[in-house]
């Protein structure tokens, strides 16, 4: 078996976020919108631990934590605030969410 | 074994990904996301990043997905999610930035041939003690300011969702549920 090198890791990274983008651009629903940005998140994530691996490197590992956190917080937040709309209009989707008329 | 062990969760971790972003089922995609989560923690594994791996299946998996499962009672998530079209040059400009995302990735680590470890790996030392090491010297005021972040967005989320909380429908009584319900439906 061929070894698995750092390439493979930042492809299989890529392919990830290329699903993720996918996600972002096709959803409507707010709450699979969400489920899309943490795709996006996790494939970053490999990219570091990767790279920090590879390099023998801490940083990466580091980083990777903050964006975990971050993406906790993001989601209490997030969420509040999808439950507070869905409270007021009973819907979450992108599209019913043109209250700003520039 | 370890190229095996990564084709193997990399097809998973696609295939469930695929699942999360195709499917127009809510509740498929929350399982499908769950189980992705669960196989990127194998990756972590299989790099050496143990700590790492641990912390995403419980972050992740335990705390994010069962917020998202429970965010999801909210809402009405049996019926069908309905996607319609985006525009035309939407597509065009985010395909574009992810082609651009793809080619700065795989030229990142080529033009930096003479990187040097900045926080190197020490021989004998687990990872978890290592991340411990690193996480509290070099990196202790972004892991202060994550922990204040993290308040933040606990007392947010709180304010957010926890409108009339106090009003709860498990502390009345059977009339008072009754007469409340008769006079919405008036409404």
């Amino acid at each position: 078996m061929m070894e698995i090198t750092l390439q493979h890791y930042l492809v299989l990274s890529t392919i990830l976020f290329a699903i993720g983008l996918i996600g972002v651009m096709r959803r409507k629903n707010l709450l699979l919108l969400f489920f899309a940005t943490e795709i996006l998140l996790n494939a970053v994530n490999i990219a570091f631990a990767a790279i920090s691996s590879y390099y023998g490197d801490l940083t990466g590992q580091m980083f990777a934590f903050f964006i975990i956190a971050v993406a906790a917080s993001e989601v209490a937040v997030g969420l509040g605030l999808l439950v507070l709309w869905y409270k007021r209009t009973g819907k979450i989707d992108l599209d019913a969410m043109t209250s700003m008329r520039g | 074994m370890e190229a095996i062990a990564f084709y193997l969760f990399a097809v998973l971790t696609t295939v469930m990904f695929l699942i999360t972003v195709l499917t127009n089922h809510a509740l498929y995609a929350l399982s499908a996301l769950a189980a992705g989560m669960i196989f990127i923690s194998a990756f972590f594994f299989l790099l050496g990043a143990d700590f790492l791996g641990a912390i995403q299946i419980i972050v992740y998996t335990g705390a994010v997905m069962a917020l998202y499962a429970f965010g999801m009672m909210f809402f009405d998530t049996t019926r069908d999610v309905v996607e319609s079209r985006t525009s035309p040059q939407i597509i065009f400009g985010l395909s574009g930035l992810a082609a651009l995302t793809v080619v700065a990735m795989f030229t990142a680590p080529i033009i930096s041939e003479n990187i040097t470890a900045l926080y190197p790996a020490i021989d004998g030392v687990g990872n978890s003690q290592m991340v411990g090491m690193v996480l509290f010297t070099k990196f202790l005021i972004p892991f202060e300011v994550a922990a204040v972040m993290l308040l933040v967005a606990m007392i947010a989320g709180i304010v957010l969702a926890g409108k009339k909380m106090d009003h709860s429908l498990t502390l009345m009584k059977e009339e008072e549920i009754e007469r409340e319900t008769n006079e919405k439906a008036q409404v």
